[in-house]
């Protein structure tokens, strides 16, 4: 049945195979990708493909009253449908007990990610808010128009003369009606082809302090469905058997004892390892016990992280193998420098975690079509996965876009591992069985796909007057985009997500120079919350601290005098300072750490005050948080996101770390894999910077300034810095 | 067959006596506000009640809860649990929402138990319950919250 598999259903490089063919999603990641880098803040500025009627793509008004908000951008806790939603109802003029938002798909003109262009669609790079921030408001505000249009010719007054408010449109003569008694003649009125949005001052939703999240009360009574939730006629369930290590291949299985259990309803391979399914979850994790698999190994990794690292080390050394800033003559200015601090850092690593376990439901239909329900965190590229998997095309794939509890990055996979899992099991089954694939925690640990490791190898010079003269970064890791669609973001030898947050230091260092060396191993990376920030501006920020200690500055005055041509960098480290009262002294025994970084455009400094007693024996006490994110859409879910990214981000580098032995992953749940805990969790300030630039994302740049601030606090308490992390298992080594 | 209690109603499940309450409830009964999340009593997504003891559900075994009473988030009900959900969705606590079952089980077990938590009983309390939104320090507000509104 399966005859379009690889011969050897392998789970390691081939697997690349299912997506490389798909040559226009590939191209419009990349070309998307570059453009984000490259001017993210004037995203939104790119035209819409299309004049779409706002009812038939957006902004659709049921009979029933209901509106229901078509959102290009994916939920994942972050707050992007009650941003969005937001956005649609401060033009609609709406009652926000009529919204419901749903996940859009299927037509990337409608759909594509602005902020990357408009070329695919995806939720990423914290973009969310700037790829929406006029499409959205204009969808508003068009149907706002549409339904003004109708009600003018319903009652035959002039347009003019109606006002909407709370979701019921009205004249002054006394007649009245719902949006949706309105909607379907509205739907029929023309598109209107420039309608003004509401100037800032008008605003009654977007900036709102006291505006709280729609979808709120389903998530505290058990209300709230997700993937794992599905209930559909005749779903079974599957748990996976993954390869041991990563590269290795299914040599032979023999599932009888599974299959004679009762209630095992088949057990099938599939492009990525054995699905075990069954009638009910136990069933199937029963059942699994009992399939007996005989691996290859031949290509598998067999390397543990100790080899890795130690061969990482030594590449940090020598020259890197390409250059992604080279400004001045850094070699020479360090050569000549008065001091020089030197060092390696060292990041494990890192899963993502989400405690809603990685899964995905799907069911071949009679017809030939597919229906697929997951968190659809990169539709267009999922529609193509399961299309090809499915045998067919991308548009008999109908994708239901399911919330899921988290993702940090680990539902936008490029190889669609969980869709390629359900897809195909679904397959085996035959039409009209409906299948979900459910990870356990282990599966989820041990699956792949984590932040890489990196080494980085710096060294920065000072002047005679305390001057930063040169900085040089060697960071030697894996690539995210090699070998997978996003490659093409590649050039000159530099995958961006390898350097980001160091080739873009804002600081004034006449010399600074930063190479990468791209490491070829086995071990299946990806994005993780706020992505190449997470290890370079940890190594920035805790430098440029060290740096400060030698020329005996503050470490605030000392990157001010450094930030001139950077503003808003210099805003909310002032903004912090000043919150966290910096300049006041402390009791005995606690020690206070900055950082600040911009990341994904949104610029955030973090101060945070800890007691440290000796040895490993700390605790983060406080964190005063200033952003900058450009216009402020909801001010206390920026305050949230800022909040989770530091407990996010707290968590990963006081304790969490992924390891492998020969090959094979040591962690498998969170009792060896730890993530933070509420006892550890900091009191945290958030304040916003206010701004009229245009919007850009609080989902992940929270993450980055956590963690140097805390080893800033942590140096100013014992003089050293922390290199290599986590940093509880290293502080007192 | 085990019989007990749920959410008030009494039942009565025909089943592995093996399986973990957590799946009896999802897939035997179909409530799936209780979640998993690690099989392993390491994050309390799956927390419910047994007997009013806060419990996880995931390591508990059907055979062992013969006569018990069990609530899990959709029996949430009372002062205490109500004035939790309310201050729950004032706060703007849940990001994602998947672990807050587990946490506002834990939360209405505390305020029983210590109707004016410190915040030192407030990590003990929920420490077993992870969150990888780090919604904890609106989580610890919303308790003192609730605390103080149950007090007037």
């Amino acid at each position: 049945m399966l005859q379009f598999l690889p011969k050897h259903n392998a789970v390691g490089p081939t697997r690349r195979q299912f997506l490389l063919g798909t040559a226009v999603t590939t191209a419009g990641f990349a070309v998307g990708y570059r453009l984000m880098m490259a001017a993210p803040a004037n995203a939104q500025t790119t035209p819409a493909a299309v004049q779409a009627n706002p009812f038939q793509t957006y902004v659709e008004i049921t009979p029933e009253n209901r509106i229901v908000i078509h959102s290009s951008q994916f939920e994942m806790g972050q707050g992007s449908y009650f941003g969005i939603a937001t956005l649609v109802m401060e033009e609609l003029d709406g009652a926000w007990a009529q919204v419901h938002v749903v996940g859009g798909y299927g037509n990337t003109a409608l759909y594509g990610n602005l902020a990357w262009g408009g070329a695919a669609q995806g939720t990423g790079g914290s973009t969310s808010m700037s790829s929406s921030w006029e499409r959205y408001r204009k969808a508003g505000a068009a149907a706002r128009a549409m339904l003004v249009a109708a009600a003018a010719q319903r009652w035959d007054v002039p347009a003019g003369e109606i006002t909407v408010a709370s979701g019921v449109v009205s004249h002054a003569s006394g007649m009245q009606a719902r949006f949706g008694d309105l909607a379907k003649a509205a739907a029929g009125m023309p598109v209107p082809d420039d309608v003004p949005l509401k100037p800032r001052d008008k605003w009654a939703q977007i900036g709102s302090d006291s505006l709280k999240r729609y979808d709120s009360a389903g998530k505290t009574n058990g209300a709230q469905t997700y993937t794992i939730d599905l209930k559909i006629d005749g779903l079974n369930t599957a748990v996976m058997i993954h390869p041991p290590k990563f590269g290795a291949e299914i040599e032979s299985f023999d599932a009888s004892k599974a299959k004679a259990l009762d209630g095992i309803v088949d057990v099938v391979q599939t492009p990525r390892g054995i699905a075990v399914v069954g009638r009910d979850m136990w069933t199937a994790l029963k059942g699994r016990d009992l399939v007996e698999v005989t691996w290859n190994e031949e290509k598998a990794e067999r390397r543990g992280t100790a080899e890795i690292m130690a061969e990482y080390t030594k590449a940090a050394d020598d020259p890197g193998a390409a250059t992604a800033r080279d400004d001045g003559n850094t070699p020479a200015a360090l050569a000549s420098a008065e001091k020089v601090i030197q060092g390696h850092y060292e990041f494990p690593y890192l899963v993502h975690a989400s405690i809603e376990p990685l899964n995905a439901a799907a069911r071949i239909n009679e017809d030939g079509t597919i229906d697929v329900w997951g968190g659809h965190q990169m539709p267009d590229l999922y529609q193509a996965a399961a299309a090809q998997v499915g045998g067919t095309t991308p548009d008999k794939v109908r994708l239901h876009v399911m919330k899921t509890g988290g993702s940090f990055g680990r539902r936008a996979v490029s190889d669609a591992d969980l869709i390629i899992e359900a897809v195909s099991t679904a397959r085996a089954l035959g039409p009209g069985k409906p299948v979900k694939v459910q990870w356990t925690r282990e599966n989820d640990m041990r699956g792949g796909r984590y932040r890489p490791a990196y080494v980085h190898a710096v060294e920065a010079g000072l002047d005679k007057e305390g001057n930063v003269v040169a900085l040089h970064d060697h960071i030697v890791g894996q690539s995210i985009a090699g070998g997978s669609p996003f490659a093409a973001m590649i050039e000159n030898g530099i995958d961006p997500t390898s350097v980001e947050g160091a080739t873009n230091l804002p600081y004034a260092i006449p010399n600074l120079k930063v190479e990468l060396t791209t490491t070829d191993v086995n071990i299946p990376v990806l994005w993780w919350r706020s992505v190449g920030s997470t290890h370079t501006a940890y190594a920035m920020e805790t430098l440029i601290d060290e740096l400060a200690a030698a020329a005996n500055r503050d470490p605030v005055d000392f990157r001010l005098s450094m930030l001139g041509h950077h503003p808003r960098h210099a805003g909310v480290l002032k903004l912090a300072a000043e919150k966290a009262g910096w300049d006041k002294p402390l009791p005995e025994g606690r020690f206070r750490g900055v950082a600040l970084h911009e990341s994904l455009s949104t610029y955030v400094a973090e101060v945070v005050e800890i007691t440290f007693n000796d040895g490993n024996d700390f605790k983060v006490d406080r964190v005063v948080c200033a952003v900058d994110c450009g216009t402020a859409i909801n001010p206390d879910q920026i305050r949230a996101q800022m909040e989770g990214g530091i407990g996010f981000g707290l968590g990963a580098i006081l304790q969490e770390e992924l390891t492998l032995t020969g090959g094979v992953v040591d962690q498998e749940n969170y009792d060896t894999y730890m993530p933070l805990r509420i006892e550890q969790m900091p009191r945290v300030e958030v304040h916003i910077v206010p701004s009229d630039e245009p919007p850009t994302g609080v989902g992940e740049p929270g993450v980055p300034p956590i963690g140097p601030a805390v080893a800033n606090a942590l140096r100013a308490a014992t003089g050293k810095t922390i290199r290599k992390l986590p940093i509880i298992k290293n502080l007192s080594a | 067959m085990v019989a007990f209690t749920l959410n008030g109603e009494a039942r009565t499940l025909d089943v592995d006596p093996e399986m973990p309450l957590l799946w009896a409830i999802r897939d035997g009964i179909g409530l799936t506000g209780t979640k998993f999340g690690c099989g392993l009593a390491q994050c309390g997504a799956c927390t419910v009640h047994v007997n009013g003891m806060p419990t996880r559900s995931c390591q508990t075994a059907v055979g062992d809860i013969e006569g018990a009473s069990i609530t899990t988030i959709e029996g949430v009900s009372g002062k205490i649990g109500e004035t939790i959900q309310a201050v729950w969705a004032e706060f703007d606590v849940p990001q994602c929402g998947y672990c807050q079952s587990g946490q506002i089980m834990s939360a209405v077990a505390l305020l029983t138990e210590t109707p004016k938590p410190t915040d030192d009983d407030i990590d003990s309390a929920m420490s077993g319950n992870l969150c990888r939104c780090a919604t904890y320090h609106r989580i610890r507000a919303a308790i003192h919250e609730t605390a103080n509104r149950l007090e007037t």
